[in-house]
């Protein structure tokens, strides 16, 4: 289904936003916007995008790879991704990390056997004095969690599950 | 003393728009649009002294009178991409702040005869984009954005754009590139984007910080900003400061503080009690500086920390104790920096690559002396040849940490 005809409020906001005749700018909101929907973006969805936006479907897919939120493949719901920058690994961000892994029972770039949560290391996010820090990206768009105890953030995936039971 | 820029840490609310009205706000931006011609704005921002706070320190004023007036539409770029390591200052202001970045995003955007503004935030800050956005429409609504301002002629609109993790677009041309909905990567220069920016159309790019500064130089003049920091400096920065000191954060500053009154009077000094082995002030793209008494006792702007083999940078000052290894922290600088190269250009793309595998030998403890050799080889190969500054950047560390902690790599490669 074309963007425009489930988002048609969405998609005509992000495209005022630029000069009609250089619409291909809105190529990175309407990727989010299209990823929104089942957590990567599909190949039919770039075709929609590209018709839309007068692009050829290489282009958009070249630009899903070059920037590092926009994601091809299925994972995990959320996308839990810890910082473990230099900044954040001056603070612990490391043995976080691993502790994290430990109590999850998988490793890096794994997602837990409930499809909830995939784990991942990312850079710096901007939060470096509150480290150890990670970022939720899911549905409802990226959230920031500072500050982080491993306790804290198995309370977080508990309340994450208990929503998705719901 | 109260903030000029981290006001919300003096008046609750001020992201509040009748609570920044109250305090002053958007009186400069009334004034200059109803009584002042655009090149009088850039004229007060010159005499300033203000420079930018992106990182190349480079004259706001003088920028903004670069602008091409024979080839229209004219645009302005807010650089809120901040994604270098150790960098947080610009998301602090934007939460705490919203309506005084605006003001002054406006104000640039009245000196050079804007009537679009866009405002380039990393993707992670997506909350924040909602928020700005909230804000924006807040103005629009008390008439401070829109069609024929306060009855003149001129109108103005402000837009969010977020990009989606990508280090290299916070550099100006790949922003651009980024923004026209392309890959982000850099475009060879010149021509410089005062003459050709977005869409081919002069366009002025500045940080957020840079931003900020402007409401309060207007609204207090030239001199009273030139009284605080150093006749190289103007005025007051946000010191993003983290790694190992007991209270990290951002600490509001004028230019000439020395590293020892930021980490020790503002900050509570270094966990631990240990003593600082290494300062990195542009954080992970700095040189490395050997920290002693004399060091710790040097004021803080441009010319004195370039003394220092160093440059300021966006003045994200990464502290290290005696505990860290420099080994491990170039092994950290450049798994990012091989991860956010964009590859269009040799140097970086395969000097990264190859610094990659060495530091992580030689971190691991696999590595020989020849491989620091190696390592600090093509470091020095790459300096001077990448099509922009972060190819450069990524050898910073490298090199500075291999010759001036040669100790720290002796131990690598014994143990
Ligand atoms: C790799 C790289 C990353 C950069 N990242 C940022 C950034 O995140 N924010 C920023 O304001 N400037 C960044 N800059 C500097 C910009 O290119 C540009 O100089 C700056 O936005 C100009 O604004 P100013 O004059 O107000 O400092 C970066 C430069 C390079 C080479
Ligand atoms: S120096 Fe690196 S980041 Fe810059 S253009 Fe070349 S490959 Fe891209
Ligand atoms: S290093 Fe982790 S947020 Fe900056």
């Amino acid at each position: 289904m074309s963007l425009e005809k489930t988002h048609p409020k969405e998609v005509k906001q992000i495209l005022s936003k630029y000069p009609l005749e250089h619409k291909r700018s809105a190529v990175m909101p309407l990727l989010y916007l299209a990823q929104r929907e089942e957590g990567f973006i599909t190949k039919s969805a770039m075709q929609d995008i590209a018709q839309m936006l007068e692009m050829t479907e290489t282009e958009v897919a070249s630009i899903v790879g070059f920037y590092t939120l926009y994601h091809d493949e299925k994972a995990g719901k959320y996308r839990m991704q810890v910082c473990t920058d230099l900044p954040c690994a001056l603070r612990g961000a490391d043995e976080f990390l691993n502790n994290l892994c430990g109590n999850l029972g998988i490793k890096v770039g794994e997602t837990t056997p409930d499809g909830l949560v995939t784990l991942e290391a990312v850079m710096c996010l901007a939060a470096c004095d509150k480290a150890p820090m990670f970022q939720t990206q899911g549905p409802d768009g990226i959230k920031y969690h500072e500050l982080m105890t491993v306790d804290r953030t198995m309370e977080l995936i508990d309340a994450l599950k208990q929503a998705e039971e719901k | 003393m109260s903030h000029v820029l981290l006001r919300h840490r003096d008046i609750p609310n001020i992201n509040r728009l009748d609570v920044y009205k109250k305090n002053g706000g958007f009186a400069a931006w009334k004034k200059a649009v109803t009584k002042m011609q655009p090149n009088e704005v850039t004229g007060v921002v010159k005499d300033s002294g203000l420079r930018g706070r992106g990182g190349a320190g480079f004259p706001t004023g003088m920028k903004w009178s670069f602008i091409d007036n024979k080839n229209w539409p004219h645009y302005v770029v807010a650089n809120a991409d901040e994604s270098e390591p150790g960098t947080f200052k610009d998301r602090e202001i934007m939460e705490g702040n919203p309506f005084q970045f605006l003001e002054g995003l406006a104000l640039g955007s009245y000196a050079v005869g804007a009537n679009a503004a866009y405002v380039y935030l990393r993707g992670e800050f997506w909350e924040l984009a909602a928020f700005l956005d909230e804000k924006i429409a807040e103005m629009e609504e008390a008439g401070y954005l829109g069609e024929n301002l306060f009855g003149t002629e001129y109108s103005l609109k402000i837009y969010t754009h977020l990009g989606a993790g990508a280090y290299i677009c916070g550099e100006e041309t790949a922003l651009l590139e980024s923004l026209e909905g392309k890959r982000g990567q850099p475009r060879v220069r010149p021509p410089f984007p005062p003459s050709y920016g977005l869409y081919g159309k002069p366009t002025i790019i500045n940080n957020v910080e840079t931003f900020t500064n402007v409401p309060a130089i207007l609204a207090n003049g030239a001199d009273w900003y030139k009284s605080m920091g150093t006749m190289d400096s103007a005025g007051v920065k946000v010191f993003s400061l983290s790694g190992r000191v007991r209270k990290p954060g951002n600490y509001e500053l004028p230019f000439g503080t020395t590293f020892r009154q930021l980490i020790y009077e503002h900050a509570g000094g270094v966990q631990e009690g240990r003593p600082v082995k290494a300062i990195m002030p542009a954080g992970a793209s700095s040189s490395l500086i050997v920290v002693d008494d004399k060091v710790l006792d040097t004021p803080m702007d441009y010319a004195t920390v370039r003394t220092l083999g160093a440059d300021l940078g966006s003045a994200s000052v990464i502290v290290l104790d005696d505990t860290v290894d420099i080994d491990w922290v170039i092994n950290k600088t450049i798994k990012f920096f091989k991860h956010e190269s964009c590859g269009k250009c040799t140097p970086c793309r395969e000097g990264n690559y190859w610094m990659k595998h060495l530091t992580s030998r030689i971190h691991s403890g696999n590595g020989s002396k020849d491989d620091v050799d190696l390592l600090l080889n093509v470091a020095k190969q790459m300096q001077g040849k990448c099509l922009c500054a972060l190819g450069e950047f990524s050898t910073m560390a490298v090199v500075t940490g291999i010759e001036r902690f040669p100790q720290d790599f002796k131990k690598a490669v014994k143990a």
